[in-house]
């Protein structure tokens, strides 16, 4: 039993050195605890920061090496659009160049073209001097033909003035007013007056009837032929004094057609032209132009041999005639001789050999 | 025998009237009878012999009712009043060709006085007839029947269209022609009549084929002829471009240049109206008239005319000038400028001197070459002294002040501007002084020339409003020369020299 008391009086004490001892060892536990967490965490923060840093370098890197990706494409562009801008000015430098002369030589040739007016403004003068020159040669003969038609006119007048006092003229017995005995020589109206005809009464115009056919119209009309109308003319003069033949004779005899002899009314060459006439009058009846060949085909080659006769130059009555020899280059013109048929004297003189008395040959 | 008696009394009768009407007649052709003959109430004497059986008195009596409608207008309405009118026409439809020529003469005589008196006409139905008359045989009557016609036509545009609507035009065409020359006169007087009042009248002649006779009739010698057919195609040709290129077409140039030259005057005016109508649309057809070389030839007729006629080339002259700048060197350079300055200063009448002012303004504005070319001939100072002359009328002064302000603005030729320094209008003085502050900056001869000539002096007495555009142009020409010049040429310079002599204390040593 004592050492029980003994035990429980220590117990107490054993329960505060239990206490006190487990505390003591849990506040040291605590302490190591710490310790041992606070080591532990600075180890794991290195560990940790190690990492990180080692994470940070690999990502620098990576970003290292993209954005340097990324900038070798970005230069690229701008490499490229440098280059545009460059070759685009280029371009429109030149441009500008070809442009500039272009309109210049554009401005100068079409829109004012310096020597095309200078050119043109002569020529506008020139044509104007020559205007000018034909437009006064017009005018100074527009001139010269209205003096001209004046003095006509005056001739005219004067003229007829003369033909009206035409019975002043002088005459071998009593000498004019217009030539005086005194005078040296005439007055012009004195030789105005022995050019002029006297003027006639005037007659009564009778109507003349036009009953010319259209022959009349197609031949000849003239003055020197014979008139061809059916009705001649009234006659108006009166008749002269004196031994003059009747009218109806003179215009007989005026208008007589002519008579040509023989000679001169045969051509010379007649022979030549009758002989050309029958080989026409003969063409005309051939059908066929070539010359007449025998039927069989054998003979469609050969080449037709005309006879001596007809290959010769000379015609067949030609042998009768001397052969001459001919020489062109002697001659005068370039005819030859020809053959020639005169007509008969004898033959000319058939029905008119007889005399015919008292009229008319 | 009784019978025999009544028909002489009968006879008598028709010898009466027969006399009366031809002493009527006779007596209306002298002007101090017909007042006698109107107060003795000859209309209503005349009206029934108009319907009298004898051709010849009608005849007559016609006659002398176209003399005295002739004579003035009173009696042409009596004429229309009294009914006489479709009388007239309803006979002019039956009877011959002397009733024909005399009632076309009364017509016309009532026409020619004013419109009313021709619409009267044309109310009574008096066109188809006419109409009818030109297709006749006879010439005289056609003559008749185109000249009413004419006169009716021209007063105005429906009288106008009237005429053509009763489709006169190809007919007139036709009588054009005819180998008469009165009758073509008569016809080209009557289609210029008919195309004076609009294009589309114009139109109308043109479509029925007259422009190329009317060409060809320029060659006539007749005067009177060449004087109505220039004047139809001119008034063809004044009214649009497509006219006056169809008249162009008709091959005109260069044989309407001949007739510049004719003697009669108003061929001469007819034919430079012409050109000028042709010159004045468009620059093609100025230089279709230059380059045909018709200015020169109207340079030598205005030369050669004197008054009136010269008109119509001065204006062409001024429309050419005004197209364009080559065509208004294309007139310098064919002596035109001379010729005007001649014009402008021998011509007593204002609205030719206007004309040529207003001609020389439009060849100088263009270009300093053209404003030198018209400084050079003086023209200036007498343009400057007309403007200011009192005497000439508003018109010219109004263009006489267009052209100096038009060629001021470009001249550049100094000895011709400087007289205008010392007797300019202020307004004309701005122009002026401008001019030369916009030379004298570059022209080192000048500016020594202008000093020697007293310009300098002259520019320093101007009295300018600071700030204007004057000063603005005196401090130009001031900056031009040193400082020592422009004061020795200022006003009262001489005075501030001598009081400078007046305050000085001399050296005394």
């Amino acid at each position: 039993m004592a050492t029980l008391a003994l035990l429980q009086a220590r117990s107490l004490a054993v329960g505060n050195e239990y206490y006190f001892r487990n505390s003591i060892v849990d506040s040291f536990r605590n302490k190591e605890n710490d310790a041992a967490v606070k080591i532990q965490s600075w180890f794991r923060g290195c560990q940790v920061r190690a990492y990180i840093r080692h994470l940070h370098r690999t990502v620098t890197i990576i970003q290292k090496w993209w954005r340097s990706f990324l900038g070798r494409k970005q230069y690229q562009l701008t490499v490229q659009v440098a280059r545009y801008t460059i070759m685009m000015n280029l371009y429109s430098a030149m441009a500008v160049r070809i442009q500039r002369r272009w309109r210049g030589y554009r401005v100068r040739k079409y829109v004012f073209n310096y020597y095309y007016f200078k050119e043109y403004l002569r020529v506008v003068s020139e044509t104007n001097d020559a205007i000018r020159k034909a437009l006064e040669e017009f005018a100074e003969m527009k001139e010269r033909e209205e003096k001209k038609a004046n003095l006509d006119r005056e001739e005219e007048k004067r003229d007829y003035q003369a033909r009206k006092m035409h019975y002043l003229l002088s005459t071998k017995q009593i000498p004019g007013i217009y030539n005086s005995p005194f005078r040296k020589e005439p007055d012009p109206w004195e030789l105005q007056l022995q050019k002029a005809k006297p003027l006639t009464h005037h007659r009564p115009k009778v109507k003349q009837k036009d009953s010319t056919s259209l022959t009349d119209w197609l031949a000849c009309t003239s003055t020197r032929s014979f008139p061809r109308s059916e009705i001649l003319p009234p006659i108006n003069r009166k008749k002269c004094q004196g031994p003059f033949r009747g009218i109806t004779e003179v215009l007989k005899q005026r208008y007589k057609p002519l008579e040509p002899t023989l000679r001169v009314a045969e051509p010379i060459n007649e022979l030549k032209l009758a002989r050309e006439e029958l080989r026409r009058k003969e063409w005309l009846r051939n059908v066929n132009d070539n010359m007449f060949l025998p039927f069989s085909s054998y003979h469609k080659n050969k080449k037709y041999l005309p006879s001596m006769h007809l290959s010769s130059k000379y015609s067949p009555t030609s042998h009768k005639e001397q052969f001459r020899s001919e020489n062109p280059k002697k001659w005068i013109c370039d005819k030859d001789f020809q053959t020639v048929l005169p007509s008969f004297e004898l033959f000319s003189k058939y029905g008119k050999l007889y005399s015919k008395a008292g009229q008319i040959v | 025998m009784s019978q025999r008696q009544v028909l002489q009394v009968f006879e008598q009768y028709q010898k009466a009237r027969t006399q009366f009407v031809q002493m009527v007649a006779e007596l209306a052709t002298r002007p101090q009878n017909i007042e006698t003959l109107q107060n003795a109430g000859v209309m209503s004497l005349l009206r029934p012999l108009l319907l009298d059986v004898v051709p010849t008195i009608q005849q007559t009596a016609a006659l002398a009712l176209g003399r005295l409608a002739n004579y003035n207008d009173d009696l042409a309405e009596a004429v229309v009043k009294g009914d006489i009118l479709p009388q007239l026409v309803y006979s002019l439809a039956e009877q011959n060709r002397f009733y024909k020529k005399a009632a076309a003469f009364v017509l016309r005589a009532v026409g020619k006085h004013s419109p009313q008196l021709a619409q009267a006409i044309v109310d009574c139905g008096a066109l188809d007839t006419l109409v009818i008359c030109l297709e006749d045989f006879d010439p005289g009557v056609k003559e008749a029947a185109a000249w009413a016609l004419g006169y009716i036509a021209r007063h105005n545009a429906e009288l106008s269209q009237a005429v053509v609507d009763a489709g006169a035009v190809p007919l007139l065409v036709l009588c054009i022609q005819e180998p008469e020359i009165a009758l073509k006169r008569i016809a080209a007087s009557a289609l210029s009549d008919i195309a004076k009042h609009s294009p589309e009248l114009a139109q109308t002649v043109v479509d029925a084929g007259a422009v190329a006779h009317l060409a060809q009739m320029i060659l006539n010698p007749d005067a009177k002829l060449k004087h109505q057919v220039l004047s139809a195609l001119s008034q063809v040709a004044k009214h649009s471009v497509d006219l006056a290129e169809m008249v162009v077409e008709a091959e005109i140039f260069p044989v309407v240049l001949t007739c510049l030259k004719d003697k009669d005057e108003y061929v001469k005016k007819n034919a430079s109206t012409l050109i000028r109508e042709i010159a004045k649309h468009t620059p093609e057809l100025s230089q279709l008239v230059v380059n045909a070389g018709g200015v020169a030839a109207v340079i030598d007729c205005i030369g050669s005319c004197k008054g009136n006629t010269r008109l119509p080339g001065i204006m062409m002259l001024g429309y050419i000038a005004a197209h364009s700048e080559n065509l208004a060197m294309a007139v310098i350079i064919s002596k035109g400028v001379p010729q005007l300055s001649v014009c402008l200063s021998e011509e007593p009448e204002d609205h030719i001197k206007a004309a040529a002012a207003w001609a020389l303004g439009q060849i100088g504005r263009h270009t300093p070459e053209h404003a030198r070319a018209v400084a050079v001939t003086n023209t200036l100072p007498v343009l400057l002294s007309l403007y200011m002359s009192t005497e000439s009328s508003e018109d010219l002064q109004v263009k006489s002040k267009k052209a100096i302000k038009n060629i001021l603005q470009k001249c550049t030729y100094l000895p011709a501007l400087e007289p205008f320094l010392y007797d300019a209008p202020p307004n004309i003085l701005k122009h002026v002084v401008g001019q030369f502050s916009k030379v004298l900056p570059h022209d080192s001869k000048a500016r020594r020339l202008f000093v020697t000539s007293g310009g300098l002096k002259k520019v320093q007495e101007i009295k300018a409003e600071p700030g204007s555009l004057l000063q603005d142009y005196i401090n130009c020409i001031n900056n031009c020369y040193p400082e020592e010049i422009v004061r020795y040429y200022s006003p009262g310079y001489s005075d501030i020299l001598l009081q400078r002599v007046d305050s000085y204390q001399p050296l005394i040593n």
